[in-house]
């Protein structure tokens, strides 16, 4: 199978499909880097050529952040915002959502599961 | 939706003269400003701002970093003391 971008095995997918393995590339920046290499998207990823993977792995160097990098730089992002005291920084030093949704009901993917208070009403009883 | 790049960042006018007028004098002091929205530029570096939260002045001393953000982003609107029940059982194990 071939290696692609370190630890990234794209398996017997069309190449566009295998490419979006790699944390960092979505089908967009996939396709993109089809034409860019000039590699029929529909090819599949056990098929490509030694000269044909050496392209794309040249294009991931050259323009894209993906995988190690990609995660150490959003993280680098985040601990700024947290480190400036602003208002967004806050929000993820609370574990809460960062752009404004409501949090009076729902926000559970940033709040995590419940935690039940005695003696609180429900979300169907407040009116 | 992001702001049209034509018009650049909002910067109040009457603030950044004040900065540029200190930045010339080399004078540092806090400005009260209730100017949450302007955008904070490289020359705001280094200086204080006295930011308006709707009662109190918020002091906020700008930093390279913050360069981009609003003044308002510093200066919290809104002061979360904690839900009744979690303050009870606080008490509680505090005395």
């Amino acid at each position: 199978m071939p290696r692609v971008a370190g630890v990234d095995i794209p398996n017997e997918k069309r190449i566009d499909v295998a490419l979006t393995y790699i944390y960092g590339i979505g089908p967009f920046s996939a396709k993109a880097i089809c034409k860019e290499a000039q590699i029929e998207p529909g090819a599949r990823a056990k098929n490509l050529t030694e000269d044909e993977l050496g392209r794309i792995i040249g294009i991931l160097d050259r323009t894209y952040v993906i995988e190690g990098q990609l995660r150490r730089r959003i993280s680098a992002d985040i601990g700024r915002l947290r480190d400036i005291g602003c208002y967004r920084g806050m929000r993820h030093r609370r574990g809460l959502p960062v752009r404004g949704q409501r949090t009076r009901t729902n926000a559970r993917t940033r709040k995590g599961p419940r935690k039940t208070v005695a003696g609180k009403k429900g979300v169907k009883e407040m009116h | 939706m992001g702001r049209s790049l034509k018009k650049g960042p909002f910067v109040d006018p009457k603030l950044l003269r004040r900065v540029e007028a200190m930045n010339q004098t080399g004078r540092r002091e806090a400005m009260q400003t209730w100017h949450r929205s302007c955008t904070i530029v490289p020359e705001f570096i280094g200086h204080t701002f006295m930011v308006h939260n709707g009662k109190m002045f918020h002091k906020v001393f700008v930093t390279e970093d913050m360069v981009g953000h609003k003044l308002g982003e510093f200066s919290p609107t809104r002061v979360f003391r904690g839900h009744t029940m979690a303050r009870a059982k606080e008490a509680a194990a505090t005395t």
